[in-house]
Parts: structure tokens; C-alpha cells; sequence
């Protein structure tokens, strides 16, 4: 178990270390950051004053080096245009996104996963197919056009909720929404394909046979090894669901990592794009470790290997 | 062992069964999911391809004098059947811009996914034909490339490098590629294990060969139901970059941009972004339900 | 020999399926009486998993049964409900099926199974629960069995994990237990065992117990009576001894004359095989099941249904018309799925 977990981090470290100089390298994607901050028609001696200033005239390994020693103490250098080390800001827009990202796989979850349970259950029923209009809704839908729709009809003509801001947890329903609704369609077919494949296994038979009621033969039974793909697959959304925010940050104006990256994207700051793009990856990276290790705890059969 | 054809059947020694092909058309013509998608998506295109007949009006056509007409159900004075789905925010008629938008979404969502197809594809073959150390590594790119948040970094690289179509194409096409390389690379380990390729090895096939007559066969379907979802996403992705003014640029009549355009007239002129909403939803629906469709038709054994 | 534990009249098991109505199981009769090991034998298909299955309505939900009797002692099963046949089923009949590997939740520990199982039907504690799983256990000769009850599944082999199967049925001590194939999926010698221990335990235990197999090797171990099944349908039955000393109907003859016998069967000698196929079960057949395959078989034989009939005693049964010239000794011919 121990080397199993060990060998894992290793991986995740060289995964982060990797995605750290993909990061990097992309400031020098559009060629001279310099010319890309001082935008068009700068100076000539602006331009050579500002690669002085950040140091892109070094070369780029140092720079490199240097990025990666200074993000490993906590340094993620300063922002050029908010006057403030790049960690702060991250910090303070962090735990914004991670609410967000929290309540809205819950919402998925909540969502999905009884949709799925049941639609397994009662497969061809109206429920079902229910469940499928979810599914097939949910994936065709663009985020950005359901977030504004939800804004129309639960935000104006019906008043419910708040439209934009960060301050009450009302202000993170619609969001919540808008980004789960997304991850739902994916969580609830594995869960109706879990279901489906573990009822007809045949420990689920033996447990019958014994006379064991439904509901336990379902939730006690079945349901503990069907929802073992499903642990991963939600620690993974979750990832994935940090980095989509961005859309449904700004149009909700949620003071999280993701109006960050768009307005730092605006600015060309970046200091807090490479930050924050490292420090998804590394969030990201964490995750599916952690889902790994989820998984090992829920599957006895896994804990040998 | 007697055996002649009819049309669609075998009869061998009295027992007449669909041939292959024809029971791949019986399932075609029995799923309503496919044949659905398929006739909207193919109304999509048309409605591209033949966009210049079409449109009654010039889709960059501006007059501020006949700004935000609503379309023809609403019931104001304003409303007419020369604008049926009313005009934007510079009076442009909107009917046009959906009609020529459609060949954006199209355009680079193919796109697109043919770029990300071709990486996906040759990482994904290898890592599953070859095994051992390739397969590591394929891996760990593909982890990689996950671990990375897909919207910010082509917001980023977008910002930096400059919009235009080309750009979009490129970028989406580079960085969408991970599901083809997931799947392509499980569909050929299936393939790898069976024996005829052990049999082409023995005979003396060279590598190149085998997967091009041997491997590539046996993958198509898998490659074609992942290029359809593939596809619906790149044009999903492409929507929300033109939605943040980071895809296509003004005035080029693209559904995400119309959306964000309009999104500070949304609360009076609704109309404004359901229709191009609409219309995204539609044509990535009708891809998804092809896609399914013809994973439903080509294994039906995987359908829950 | 004890007193009637189960008796099943006429049961019916149909299946829809695309191509119509499935019948797989057509008038099913027999009984179980405590003491009696009774062993249904057919080929692959031939209905008798279904008929267990029946008997503890644990059908597939598409399925449809009836039966004009299907009696546990003195109560009847049918109509019964779900809630108490759901109490009947591992406290008054147990059942154990045919792969071990994959009939324990591999999520959950032995013991946690087993004391489930007790503790689902009685209100001991789990302390209790959890001697009996450990007595069983060693009664099933399972060695460390205290320690076994922490393991998981996947830490036992297919002979152990079906021992720990036996014990799990005996958790509430039924009536009757249902052994659909126990030993099919496990090694020759290690069925032999589990086979013996399955005979140990019901007499300890004083139980009724129903083996289904397809072995006949099987039967003649530990039968005392027997059923055999073709296409849906009981052909013959009777005690073990009458039916292996002087099979009556055509097809147990035939399954007979398959097995080589040590001592008699001559070196080189054909083994007996059964030209044909089973007929189908779709849709209303007409005549004996087995006529096309029969060297009997007459125009009479293929027109109408066969009844079966008792011979002498009134537990030796047989579905065939001609049964009595059989054993006269009428001459046999080419069956017509040969010819």
C-alpha cells in the first residue's frame, strides 16, 4: 500500500514538474513577452526597459530555474499589474473558486446519482428515459448560453436569486447550477451502467437468495460497488470543472480563480496566469491522486497491489 | 455447401442470415437516435453549404435606423417577415448571421477535430499496438496534457498569439486531442490481442503494414464515433472562446459571438441570445445523438 | 421416509422472447421429503436451473410462473408476495449456486456475508451471529475459520469460497436447500469432497436437499432419488437404485449408455451418444420432445402430448408411451434425426 502511494506521487510530481514548464514556456509562445506588455507601437527603449525590468533577457533555462525555485518556496512572483506577490492574490480568489467548484459537483452528485440508481433499477422506465433527456440536455448545452438563461428566468422574471456578487451563498446557486450541470450527464450514465452491471452480478443473487429486502440488497449490495467507478470519475470532473469556471466566474462577476485568470488574461499578466494554470494542474493532479486512493479504500480488491 | 446471395442475404445449406452490411443498415434504419441527429445535422450543413442562397441579407450589413427589430412572432408593430428573426444591436438582420454562423461552428469544429483526431489517433494507436515504454510515456503525456485546464490555456495562448480563425483552429486542435488518444489506445489494445494480428506478424508483415491493413480497420468505428463527440466539443469549446471575445472576432457572425454580444441587451431583447443558444444546442445535440447512434449501431453489446 | 418438505405440481416457467413465448419449464412435478437427496439431471437448457429458481421466486422479472402446487410442509408459496417469500428464502430454503468465484460480494468480509445472512432472519446478537458463522465454518472444514471471517473474497479459492457458500445456507439451519451445480466449477477432486461433505451435512442437519446436475457421475453418488429433465419437461423419475438399474425411458437409457463404465465398457468399444438436438422451446410443440432423437419413436409418439405415467410404485414415473415394450424389448431404429 505504501509503495503503491508512493510510486503514485511520483507520477504526480513529474506530471506537475511537467505541466510547471509547459506554463512556463507559454509566455514565449507569442514570441517577446516584452513587446506582448508593452503592447503595439511601444518604444524601442520602453520595450528593452521592460525586458530589463522582468528579466526576459536572461536566458531561458534561468528564468526557468529561477520561476520553478521561487513557486516551490511559495514565490509565484509579482503581478504586473496589481501591485501585489502573485501567491496572495491566488490565495485570497482560491478558496472563491473552490466553494464554487464544491457546490456544484455536489449539485451534480445530488443530481446524478439518484437519476442514475433509479433509471438503473427500472431500466426503459419514464424515469429512464428522464434520466437520459438529462444526460443528453446536459451535454449539448452550451455553459455560457444556460448560465445567462438561468440568470433570465431565476435571476429577472422570477426573482429568486441574486445576480452577480460573491457575498452570500445565494450568489452561488445559479452558478453552482450552471457549472454542475455540465458534469451530471457523465456521472449519471456511469452510475446507471454501474447499477445496471452490478444487479445482475451474481453476489447480488446470492444476496437475494438469502432474503435479504431490496433496499439493503440495493444500497448495502449493490450500490457500494457500483459507485466505486463513480468516486473516480467525480474526483476528476471536479478537476476538470476548477479550470471550466472561468466562463460561469465572469459572467456571474464571482470573485474566484477564474475571473482572476480572465481579467489577468485582459492585462497580459503573466505572473498570475502561469500561477494559476500551475496551480490548477497541481489541484488537478492532487485530485486524481486522491481519487486513486479512494478507490483503493473502497475496493479491498485493490489493496494488494 | 451450397451458397447463393440475394440482395442483403447469405443462404448457406438452406439457412438464409443478413449479411454484415445488411444488418448494419437494418440497425441504421431501427435507431431514431441516429437517424435523427444524422437528418438535423445534415440540415445544419445544408443550411451552411447553401448559406449565400439562403440569406436574404448581407450578414455584415449594418444600418443603426433598423437596429434590434424583434423577430416576426412578437407582437409589435416592428415586427416584419424581411427580418423573420429580427436584427441585432447594428441592425444586422440576425436570420443571415445564423445562417452564416453555422459555417463558423461547422468550419472549425471540423476542423478542429480533425487536427486533434491525427494526434489522438497516432498517440493513442501506438501506445496500444506497442505497449511497454511507449505506452508509459503515451500515458504520461496524456495526464499531462489532462492535469492542464483546457479554457485557460487557450484563453491565454489566444491572448498572446492573436485571434483569428486560424489561431482558434490550431489551438483547439492541439489541445483536444486527449479523448481520441484514451480511446483510439484501448480500441487497439482489443485489436492487438486477437489473432490475426499474431498471424500477420508471422508472416513476416511489416509493422507499418499491419497497422495500416490489419489494426486501422478494426478501429474505424471506434475512431468515428469518438471524432463525432470530439467534434460537438470543439465547437462547444469554440462558442465559449468567441463568448469571452478571445475566439472569433467581430464581425464575423459566429453563435458565441452573437450570444456575448448580446448578453447586455438579453434582459429586453431575450431573443437576442436564445436563438443563437438554440441553434448551438440543436447542432451539438444532433452530433451527439449521431455519435451515440452509431456507437449503439457498430457495438451494440456496450448499450446499458 | 420423513415428512414432505416440498411438493411442486405442474409448474409452469415462460419466458417472452422476441421470437415469441419461451416454455422452459412445462409441468414440472416432484417432491422433497426430509432426509432425501434428490437430484434433477438434464442437459444444458433442459429447464431445471429455472425450476429452482422458481421454487424461490428469484426468476428473471420478465419471467412468468405458475404451478398447481407448490407447497413448503404445509404452507403454499404461491401468491405469497415478495416481503414473506423474502423471509422464507435463506431462513426455511436455502440455495447455493454454481460459481463460488463471484457469488461473494467482494466488497464486503466472509464474515460480514455470513452473519448478514443470520442475522437477517433472526434477532440474535451479532456476537452470536458471529459463533455460529465460525461453528459453520469448521463444520464446512474451513481451517481458521476465526480468521477467515476477517478475510475478503478474493483471498480464497473457488473450493474454499464454496464451502464458505455451504455455510452461508446453513447460517438460519433450512429445511431445504436448492444446490444448483455446486461442484460444476470447481477441480474433479475437490468436487468430490464437497460433494461428500454436502451429504454429511444433510443428514446431520436432517434436511431436504435438491442437487441439480448435469453429471451423472454426480447422481449416482449421492441420490436417493431421482428427476430427469428434458426439454422442459420431467421424462422420468423414481429412486436412484430403479432408475440407474432400469432406465425406462428412451433418453435416460441413452445418457446411460454415454457414461464408460470400469469393468464393463470394452476397451475400443463406441461410447453411446444421442444424435440430434434439443427441439425448441418456442411456441407449442406437439408429440414427445425427445422423438426426433429416438429410436422408438412412432407416428403416435409425435402426434399427441405424453402424460406421464407412473410404473408400479407410485414414485416411479415415465413420460413415454411405449415404455412398457421398451422394456420388453422392441426392436430399435434409426432416429429420424439421423436418417
Amino acid at each position: 500500500m505504501v509503495a503503491f502511494t508512493a510510486k503514485r506521487l511520483g507520477v504526480a510530481l513529474l506530471v506537475a514538474l511537467t505541466v510547471s514548464l509547459i506554463t512556463f514556456s507559454m509566455i514565449f509562445v507569442s514570441g517577446d513577452p516584452a513587446v506582448a506588455i508593452a503592447g503595439e507601437g511601444a518604444r524601442a527603449e520602453d520595450v528593452d526597459a521592460i525586458r530589463k525590468f522582468y528579466g526576459f533577457d536572461r536566458p531561458i533555462p534561468v528564468q526557468y530555474a529561477d520561476w520553478l525555485t521561487g513557486a516551490l518556496k511559495g514565490d509565484l512572483g509579482r503581478s504586473y499589474t496589481l501591485r501585489q506577490p502573485v501567491a496572495d492574490v491566488i490565495a485570497s480568489r482560491l478558496p472563491v473558486t473552490l466553494a464554487l467548484g464544491a457546490s456544484a459537483i455536489l449539485f451534480a452528485l445530488v443530481l446524478a446519482i439518484p437519476l442514475g440508481v433509479v433509471a438503473a433499477v427500472r431500466p426503459n422506465s419514464f424515469i429512464d428515459r428522464f434520466a437520459l433527456l438529462v444526460a443528453v440536455v446536459g451535454q449539448a448545452m452550451p455553459s455560457f448560453w444556460f448560465a445567462l438563461t438561468l440568470i433570465l428566468w431565476l435571476g429577472v422574471y422570477w426573482r429568486l436569486l441574486p445576480i452577480t456578487g460573491s457575498d452570500h451563498w445565494q450568489n452561488f446557486v445559479m452558478p453552482a447550477i450552471a457549472l454542475g450541470y455540465y458534469v451530471t450527464p457523465a456521472v449519471m450514465r456511469l452510475t446507471r451502467a454501474g447499477v445496471l452491471e452490478v444487479l445482475s452480478s451474481d453476489y447480488i443473487r446470492t444476496a437475494r437468495a438469502k432474503g435479504l429486502r431490496p433496499a439493503k440488497v440495493l444500497f448495502k449490495h449493490a450500490l457500494r460497488n457500483a459507485i466505486i467507478p463513480v468516486v473516480s470519475l467525480a474526483a476528476v470532473q471536479f478537476g476538470f470543472m476548477l479550470g471550466g469556471s472561468i466562463v460561469i466566474e465572469t459572467i456571474f462577476q464571482i470573485n474566484g480563480l477564474g475571473y482572476l485568470a480572465w481579467e489577468s488574461i485582459q492585462r497580459k499578466d503573466l505572473p498570475v496566469m502561469q500561477a494559476i494554470v500551475l496551480v490548477l494542474s497541481v489541484i488537478y493532479v492532487l485530485l486524481t491522486l486522491a481519487a486513486d486512493l479512494l478507490n483503493a479504500a473502497l475496493d479491498p480488491r485493490l489493496r494488494t497491489s | 455447401m451450397a451458397q447463393t446471395t440475394l440482395p442483403g442475404l447469405h443462404i448457406i445449406d438452406g439457412i438464409a442470415a443478413p449479411t454484415p452490411g445488411a444488418l448494419l443498415r437494418q440497425r441504421i434504419l431501427r435507431h431514431w437516435g441516429l437517424l435523427s441527429g444524422g437528418l438535423i445535422l445534415a440540415a445544419i450543413v445544408a443550411m451552411a453549404i447553401f448559406a449565400p442562397l439562403l440569406a436574404p441579407h448581407d450578414p455584415y450589413d449594418q444600418d443603426l435606423a433598423r437596429k434590434l427589430i424583434p423577430p416576426v412572432w412578437h407582437l409589435s408593430a416592428k415586427a416584419s417577415w424581411t427580418y423573420p428573426l429580427g436584427t441585432d444591436h447594428l441592425g444586422r438582420d440576425y436570420l443571415s448571421r445564423l445562417l452564416y454562423g453555422s459555417r463558423i461552428s461547422l468550419l472549425i469544429g471540423f476542423s478542429a477535430m480533425l487536427i486533434s483526431g491525427v494526434i489522438g489517433t497516432t498517440l493513442g494507436v501506438l501506445a496500444g499496438y506497442f505497449g511497454g515504454r511507449v505506452d508509459t510515456a503515451v500515458n504520461f503525456i496524456v495526464t499531462t496534457r489532462l492535469a492542464m485546464p483546457v479554457v485557460l490555456v487557450a484563453l491565454a495562448v489566444v491572448s498572446l498569439v492573436g485571434s483569428s480563425l486560424t489561431v482558434v483552429i490550431w489551438v483547439l486542435g492541439l489541445l483536444l486531442w486527449d479523448r481520441f488518444a484514451v480511446v483510439m489506445r484501448s480500441a487497439t489494445q482489443q485489436v492487438r490481442s486477437r489473432e490475426f494480428i499474431v498471424a500477420a506478424q508471422a508472416v513476416g508483415c511489416s509493422t507499418p503494414r499491419i497497422l495500416l491493413a490489419e489494426v486501422a480497420p478494426n478501429v474505424l468505428n471506434h475512431l468515428i464515433v469518438i471524432a463525432t463527440l470530439e467534434m460537438a466539443q470543439a465547437i462547444l469549446l469554440e462558442a465559449a472562446l468567441s463568448f469571452l471575445g478571445l475566439g472569433v472576432q467581430p464581425p464575423t457572425p459566429s453563435w458565441g459571438l452573437m450570444v456575448s454580444e448580446a448578453k447586455g441587451l438579453m434582459f429586453f431583447d431575450p431573443w437576442l441570445i436564445a436563438i443563437p443558444g438554440i441553434a448551438l444546442f440543436l447542432l451539438v445535440l444532433s452530433i451527439n445523438m449521431l455519435g451515440d447512434g452509431l456507437r449503439d449501431v457498430t457495438a451494440p453489446e456496450n448499450r446499458g | 421416509m420423513g415428512e414432505r418438505i416440498l411438493s411442486v405440481e405442474d409448474l409452469r416457467v415462460d419466458l417472452p422472447v422476441p421470437a415469441g413465448t419461451l416454455h422452459a419449464v412445462q409441468g414440472v412435478s416432484f417432491h422433497v421429503d426430509r432426509g432425501e437427496t434428490v437430484c434433477i439431471v438434464g442437459e444444458s437448457g433442459c429447464g431445471k436451473t429455472l425450476t429452482a429458481l422458481a421454487v424461490m421466486d428469484l426468476l428473471p422479472q420478465r419471467a412468468q410462473r405458475s404451478a398447481r402446487r407448490l407447497d413448503l410442509g404445509s404452507r403454499s408459496l404461491l401468491g405469497i408476495g415478495e416481503r414473506a417469500m423474502s423471509d422464507i428464502r435463506g431462513s426455511d430454503i436455502a440455495m447455493i449456486f454454481q460459481e463460488p468465484m463471484t457469488s461473494l460480494n467482494p466488497a464486503y468480509t466472509i464474515g460480514n456475508q455470513l452473519e448478514e445472512a443470520l442475522l437477517r432472519h433472526s434477532r440474535v446478537s451479532r456476537r452470536k451471529a458471529r459463533d455460529r458463522a465460525v461453528y459453520l465454518l469448521e463444520r464446512v472444514r474451513v481451517t481458521a475459520a476465526a480468521e477467515r471471517l476477517k478475510q475478503y473474497p478474493h483471498h480464497l479459492s473457488g473450493g474454499l469460497r464454496q464451502r464458505v457458500m455451504i455455510a452461508m445456507s446453513l447460517m438460519c439451519s433450512p429445511k431445504l436447500i436448492l444446490a444448483d451445480e455446486p461442484t460444476t466449477a470447481l477441480d474433479v477432486t475437490i468436487q468430490a469432497q464437497i460433494l461428500h461433505l454436502l451429504a454429511e451435512l444433510q443428514r446431520e442437519f436432517a434436511m431436504g436437499l435438491v442437487l441439480i446436475t448435469h453429471d451423472l457421475g454426480v447422481v449416482a453418488r449421492i441420490a436417493t432419488r431421482v428427476v430427469v429433465m428434458y426439454a422442459g419437461q420431467v421424462v422420468e423419475s423414481g429412486t436412484a437404485a430403479d432408475v440407474f438399474a432400469a432406465p425406462a425411458h428412451p433418453y435416460t437409457q441413452g445418457l446411460l449408455a454415454c457414461i464408460p463404465v470400469p469393468g464393463r465398457t470394452q476397451r475400443g468399444a463406441r461410447l453411446g451418444t444421442i444424435p440430434g438436438m434439443v427441439p425448441t422451446l418456442i411456441g407449442e410443440a406437439t408429440g414427445c420432445h425427445f422423438a426426433s432423437r429416438c429410436a422408438y419413436a412412432t407416428d403416435a409418439c409425435r402426434r399427441n402430448g405424453i402424460p406421464l405415467d407412473a410404473i408400479a410404485a407410485d414414485d416411479r414415473q415415465v413420460r413415454c408411451i411405449r415404455h412398457a415394450e421398451i422394456a420388453a424389448g422392441a426392436p430399435a431404429h434409426a432416429p429420424e434425426a439421423v436418417s
